[in-house]
């Protein structure tokens, strides 16, 4: 047991004896995220939990665990059966606050994205156009996963480059952790792989354009708070998404209707 | 003398974008070229609000009518409370926005005249950057991800590569504007605030908690259907016909720590959100909102299971007020920030993310 896990006992589904002991990967933005596997010992599997949360009012509490959890498998199983890169889904206990699902190799793409442009101090930041293209070719696979998902009438809820995984291509074998270093061709495979969209516990059925543009604009915001120095490139997103999806049209022109309610929002004092 | 090479700095701050009229005045002290050196002092802090009748909100021809009354004598207190002479000032800071414009306008109109009649510079700020370096020099949290939250704004915002970058924000109404048009609605009573009167309601609910919207999206929320909600519920119990999931009736009390106990737990869900996305465990909770115990409570849980704490600080300083004008104008205005009498407007937007913050690494 590592200190983390005396720290935060895990949900007795992962205290069952088994061959390979979980290892609590992140604790995210409310869900612990756990590595483990799933009925074969070779077969690794990502168990989320959410636990009570002290502050929230118990019935409040349980009512969301319970919403978010069931939402989140539902939510999978239809991206999943549709063809949008998504983990599948193994097994879940929305009352006990579990969702057990495939393991995804690879990083975060807001690491994969921020190690590529260099630390905030590193002057490494891109410096021809031939660089930052493979950083626009990533940002175009970040369009079309989002695009394909609005495609299938989900909204995600919480788009940001965290809740993006960015697999190695053809990894079954684990690429385990660290990014490559920022050298000049680590830096560009730094950026290869697929975009898996993970993180679905706010995420909703809806073809209305106004919630996919709301799902838009807060990909936007986070993107350019998260990634000020690639804010510029945010386009290329949205270019790709266009080509992926019939209907983006109107959803970018919605899209800058809830702009425009964004910066008149900031009215008052 | 050039400002960069005193070792005493001090400026008086106006303050005005809503319905409190405050005047400050604070002490820099310290080398420049040396921050951890710094230091900051409050030498004055005087506040006069306007408070509108119960089922009422203010509007700005009275507000702004309530700043321009009050200016001269709410200065006049500052000054002699800081027990200095105008000479001893380096410079005049007011708040540039955001804001509703005429009580702005009002407050400019009075800085504009202390920095002609002194012959002193004048400092334009950003009053959300305002509350947000006066919690900071209050708490002394360094790199925190900050909940602001009043009646005109909801945001979460941290810092990085020299501005207050806006994380999540209300797609809609603020949290204090829901909170006070409620208090409209049961006319509970503006004095000292409305939400300082649903706090202490709410501490006499709790039997049940009624079932409200809850809405977050992302580091977003919405505060706008649950307003609605709670008014129709509000309406209901007036016409004794509210009855609560156990089918007895459920009273004004009931009411307020609903709500309260939703709102707060969707801001303490995007606050952290933003902190397990830029990876910090300090939260700083500033603006008018910010001195409810309760989300002070709540946000303290949040934060101590991440291995983190929360800073807050007391209505002196959360509330709006003179002295974060001050002392946020002072930080500008050392790094040789000034405004320009000729283009010393107001705005009523005037996004936190605007301001190049010069005065951090
Ligand atoms: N299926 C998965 N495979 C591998 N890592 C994952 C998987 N799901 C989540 N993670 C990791 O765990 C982190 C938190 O998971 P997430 O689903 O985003 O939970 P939260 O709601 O707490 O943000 C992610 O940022 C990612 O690093
Ligand atoms: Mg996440």
């Amino acid at each position: 047991m590592t200190a983390a896990d005396k720290q935060f006992p895990p949900p007795p589904i992962l205290t069952h004896p088994s061959a390979s002991p979980p290892i609590l990967v992140t604790q995210g933005a409310e869900g612990r995220l756990y590595k483990t596997t799933h009925l074969l010992p070779t077969l690794p599997c990502a168990l989320k939990y959410r636990p009570p949360k002290p502050y929230r009012h118990p019935a409040l509490d349980a009512r969301l665990t319970r919403a978010r959890i069931s939402a989140e498998a539902k939510v999978l199983e239809r991206c999943w059966r549709e063809g949008v890169p998504v983990p599948a889904v193994h097994a879940m206990d929305a009352a006990a606050g579990w969702l057990a699902m495939e393991w995804i190799e690879g990083v975060p793409v807001r690491v994969a994205i921020n190690a590529w442009l260099g630390d905030a101090e590193g002057e490494a930041a891109p410096t021809n156009e031939k660089q930052e293209e493979d950083l626009v070719d990533l940002m175009r696979r970040i369009g079309e996963a989002v695009g394909k998902l609005h495609k299938t009438g989900v909204v995600h809820g919480d788009l940001t480059t965290s809740n993006m995984m960015l697999r190695p291509r053809g990894s079954g074998t684990p690429a385990n952790g660290e990014p490559e270093a920022a050298t000049q061709d680590g830096r560009a495979k730094a950026l290869e792989g697929e975009v898996v969209l993970i993180d679905f516990g706010l995420a909703t059925q809806s073809m209305s354009d106004e919630d996919r543009a709301v799902d838009l604009y807060v990909l936007e915001r986070a993107f350019a708070s998260t990634h000020p120095r690639a804010e510029r490139l945010f386009g290329a997103i949205l270019d790709q998404y266009k080509t992926t999806f019939k209907k983006a049209p109107s959803v970018l022109a919605k899209l800058e209707d809830v702009r425009m309610r964004g910066r008149k929002r900031s009215m008052l004092g | 003398m050039d400002i960069t090479k005193k070792r005493r700095r001090i400026a008086l701050g106006c303050e005005g974008s809503a319905n409190k009229l405050g005047v400050g005045v604070i002490l820099h002290e310290g080398d420049l070229s040396d921050p951890s050196s710094c230091t900051s002092t409050v030498l004055s802090n005087v506040r006069h609000t306007f408070v509108s009748p119960p089922g009422t909100g203010f509007l700005p021809k009275d507000t702004a009518h309530h700043h321009r009354s009050w200016f001269v004598r709410v200065a006049g207190r500052a000054l002699a409370d800081a027990g200095l002479s105008p000479d001893e000032i380096d410079c005049v800071c007011y708040t540039r926005g955001p804001g509703m414009g005429a009580p702005l306008t009002s407050v400019a109109v009075g800085a504009r005249a202390l920095a002609l009649l002194w012959g002193k510079p004048l400092v334009g700020v950003n009053h959300c950057v305002g509350h947000i370096e006066m919690g900071r020099a209050i708490t002394g949290a360094s790199h925190p991800v900050v909940l602001y939250v009043s009646g005109g704004n909801t945001q979460v915002i941290a810092y990085a590569e020299q501005r207050y970058r806006i994380f999540g924000e209300t797609l809609d109404i603020a949290v204090g504007n829901c909170l006070d048009r409620f208090a409209r609605a049961l006319e509970i009573s503006n004095d000292p605030a409305p939400g300082y009167n649903i706090e202490q309601l709410a501490k006499q609910g709790g039997r049940v908690l009624l079932d409200l919207p809850y809405a977050v999206k992302g580091m977003d929320c919405s505060f706008s259907g649950i307003l609605t909600r709670v008014e129709e519920l509000a309406a209901q119990m007036k016409a004794g016909q509210g009855k609560g999931p156990d089918g007895e009736p459920y009273t004004a009390a009931d009411l307020c720590f609903s709500l309260q106990e939703t709102v707060f737990a969707m801001l303490v869900e995007i606050t952290e959100r933003a902190m397990a996305h830029v990876g910090s465990s300090q939260v700083l909770i500033v603006g008018g909102v910010g001195c409810n115990e309760r989300l002070q409570e709540m946000m303290g849980l949040m934060a101590a299971e991440r291995g983190g704490s929360v800073y807050a600080t007391d209505e002196r300083f959360c509330i709006d007020n003179g002295i974060m004008i001050a002392h946020a104008g002072l930080l500008a205005y050392e790094t040789g920030f000034s405004t320009p009498i000729d283009e010393s407007t107001c705005t009523q937007r005037f996004r936190t993310d605007e301001v190049l913050v010069k005065w951090r690494k």
